[in-house]
This record gives C-alpha cells, sequence and structure tokens, in this order.
C-alpha cells in the first residue's frame, strides 16, 4: 500500500532534497528497507555498521511511536505517515 | 578555516551559557531554531529543554523524540527551522565527544558551550561530516542585534 515517509530536514541532502517520499510497504521495516533502496546515501545516518537502526533512531506511525507498537513488524495501512525522527543524546565521554 | 558560518546575537549566546550555569554540574540542552539562506545560517530563537538523562547527568545528556517533536512544532509555529542543538561540557572543553559523534546527523548546528566550575568559557560550533567521521569546525559569528522573535 502506498505510505508517506516524512523525511527529517538533516537528512534531505541525501534524498534528492525531498521533504516526503510515496513508497510501496505493507510494514515499517519494508518501508524503511525500500527508502534506504532508493536513496542509499540515508543508510549510514540511519543504520549502524551491524545493519541495526543507530540507537538514536525513532520511527513514528502517524503520531504513534514503533517502540510500543510492533517496532519494523508494525503494520502499515493506505495512506499512513512514516517519521523519523532522532533523539539527540551526547555529552562527555568519562 | 570554517566554510560554515553561525550567526548568533550575542544576547541568545548570553541564553546558552546562562543555560549552562543553571544547569552545572549537569549538562544542559536545548534546541536552536533560526533561518538558512543560501548557506548563512542565523540562530532566531532558543528553546531550552530538560535533559532526560537523569542517571548521568554530569557526562551525559538527552532529547526525548517527543521533545524533539515538539521542538519541531515551534520551529514552524514562527516561521523558522529547527537548526540545531546546544548543550553544555561541565569542566570539559568544548569539543563534540566521540559519543557526541555517535548520536550525531549532518547539517544540524552543535554548539557546545565549556563551563569550568560554574563559570561558562569557550563556546564553539560543530558540523558533522557526510562521512559521519568527524565534526567540522562551525565559525559562530556574534551579531550586535537581539533576537528578531
Amino acid at each position: 500500500m502506498a505510505v508517506k515517509v516524512i523525511i527529517p530536514t538533516p537528512l534531505r541532502a541525501y534524498a534528492d532534497k525531498q521533504e516526503s517520499v510515496q513508497l510501496q510497504a505493507s510494514n515499517v521495516g519494508e518501508a524503511m528497507q525500500a527508502l534506504t533502496a532508493r536513496f542509499k546515501e540515508l543508510k549510514k545516518h540511519l543504520y549502524s555498521d551491524d545493519g541495526r537502526l543507530r540507537s538514536f533512531v525513532n520511527v513514528y506511525v502517524n503520531d504513534e511511536d514503533i517502540r510500543y507498537m510492533q517496532k519494523d513488524q508494525t503494520p502499515l495501512r493506505e495512506g499512513d505517515t512514516v517519521s523519523i525522527v532522532p533523539s539527540i543524546a551526547g555529552g562527555l565521554q568519562q | 578555516m570554517s566554510d560554515f558560518v553561525l550567526k548568533i546575537s550575542q544576547e541568545l549566546a548570553g541564553k546558552i551559557r546562562a543555560h549552562g550555569v543553571q544547569t552545572y554540574p549537569h549538562e544542559c540542552c536545548g534546541a536552536i531554531l533560526g533561518r538558512e539562506s543560501e548557506g548563512a545560517r542565523e540562530v532566531l530563537g532558543l528553546m531550552p529543554l530538560a535533559n532526560r538523562r537523569d542517571d548521568s547527568p554530569r557526562n551525559r545528556f538527552e532529547v526525548t523524540p517527543d521533545d524533539v517533536r515538539l521542538a519541531e512544532k515551534s520551529a514552524r509555529d514562527q516561521n523558522l527551522e529547527l537548526i540545531g542543538w546546544y548543550h553544555s561540557h561541565p569542566d570539559a572543553p568544548a569539543r563534540p565527544s566521540e559519543f557526541d559523534r555517535e548520536h550525531a546527523w549532518p547539517w544540524y548546528s552543535y554548539i557546545i558551550v565549556s563551563v569550568q566550575s560554574g563559570q561558562p568559557r569557550d563556546m564553539n560550533s560543530w558540523r558533522l561530516r557526510d562521512d559521519r567521521c568527524a565534526y567540522d569546525s562551525e565559525a559562530i559569528e556574534s551579531t550586535a542585534r537581539s533576537a528578531s522573535i
């Protein structure tokens, strides 16, 4: 089904400067896979070298955080909006 | 010489330093709102946020995704962009750590203020490189005018 994925502003440079893209996907994992297949430069900013979503990268379906749903197996319905939202973390090395 | 320049009024720069002093010896954090046109980036507002790392606030900070979404909405409501984030390094230099690098995205401006023994010291801004391997320094250009919002 067709869903909209919103590209966060910092990553638009790696997605042909688009604010959002339409993709065909039946769950969040498929949507993220389709997104990074279309825009390969996005992948390193979303996934770590071991293939896992980076710890500070969060995905929402409409207004729901997928961590509290079925994670990357969260089903998508026609017209859903998928958002990629960072949590901002950092600090000293100690 | 840095290719990036971040303009910020003395008033707003002072607010970042004051936030770092207020939360010392813990790290402060907040969102940076502003505008960018033709490569020129200017800070026009700040949104101080709570450091959600209750377990180790002296050497870590965290802004939750819900707070990030609030900051994005606040920027949109003011016809601004969310252009970056600031935080403090208590009793440490205003340089990004390895932990900072692992948790960053390019494009954002990351301002770090050093707070030594409760007093604000250096304040620097950084931009993560496309290849995620290192940061580039972003020159901070002080402007006299007050914030427009």
